[in-house]
């Protein structure tokens, strides 16, 4: 991987219902992870679960980050329902 | 002793309590009270006539959270040794899902941080179960009783 793409990670019911478990992409400078959520949202179909009206959770680089957490080239995000564990 | 070594293991394979058990009876002639929970599947949750189901974790970031429990524990109460192992994939009804174990000098410790490991692991550790039915499966929703658990611990520990 590149210094400059970030790996995105989906979990769960989302990996189910994107259809995707890992994606690849270039940031642009000062995205945060909220901003990187609307944009794969704006993809349409599926993807608009990412829009906000359900709870999602991000971890950056596998730590719970909030939705003002910038992302940088290397990063790892990773997008998830509420955990259901035990 | 410089408190517990942690121990986390996420593994698809079943488990032996009573391994754990006498692993952590072995933890010196300080430790008076053993506790362990072992949770098991069983045939409703979110659905009913549940017949087993799957669990998916984050690798790598589950292990590093549970670690992170069990040092919190550590520091709140007496740990002589901790022990937490979960199960991932396709589990059937009555099978063993989690076990956590507590090896303290006191009773109320063990108990306590027993009860807190598991209660804060199933609000921040990245495992995910899906119910299987006959006539379906279903991913479970997060429940606010589990929240308001985990929250209290950190409740009863802000308080002066």
């Amino acid at each position: 991987m590149s210094n400059n793409t970030i790996t995105v990670r989906f979990f769960a019911r989302l990996r189910e219902e994107l259809a995707t478990d890992m994606l690849t992409l270039e940031p642009t400078p000062g995205l945060t992870a909220g901003q990187l959520l609307a944009q794969l949202a704006a993809k349409g179909g599926a993807w608009r679960q990412l829009n906000g009206d359900q709870p999602v959770m991000i971890a950056i680089n596998q730590t719970m980050a909030k939705a003002s957490h910038p992302v940088h080239g290397g990063d790892e995000i990773a997008f998830f329902p509420p955990v259901t564990g035990g | 002793m410089n408190g517990p070594t942690p121990e986390v293991s996420i593994q698809i394979d079943d488990f032996c309590p009573e391994k754990e058990y006498a692993a952590l009876r072995d933890s010196g002639a300080g430790t008076g009270a053993i506790v362990t929970f072992t949770g098991l599947v069983r045939d409703s949750g979110d659905l009913t006539g549940v017949t087993g189901l799957f669990l998916e974790h984050y690798p790598g970031m589950t292990e590093q959270i549970i670690n992170d429990l069990i040092a919190q524990a550590a520091e709140r109460w007496d740990l002589r040794k901790a022990r937490v192992i979960h199960r991932v994939g396709r589990l059937t009804l009555q099978d063993q899902i989690v076990f956590v174990g507590i090896a303290s000098a006191h009773r109320s410790d063990a108990f306590a941080a027993c009860q807190f490991i598991m209660d804060a692991l199933k609000t921040s550790a990245p495992f995910w179960k899906k119910e299987l039915t006959e006539s379906g499966e279903h991913w479970v929703e997060q429940k606010a009783s589990d929240r308001q658990q985990s929250a209290q611990w950190q409740a009863d520990h802000d308080q002066p």
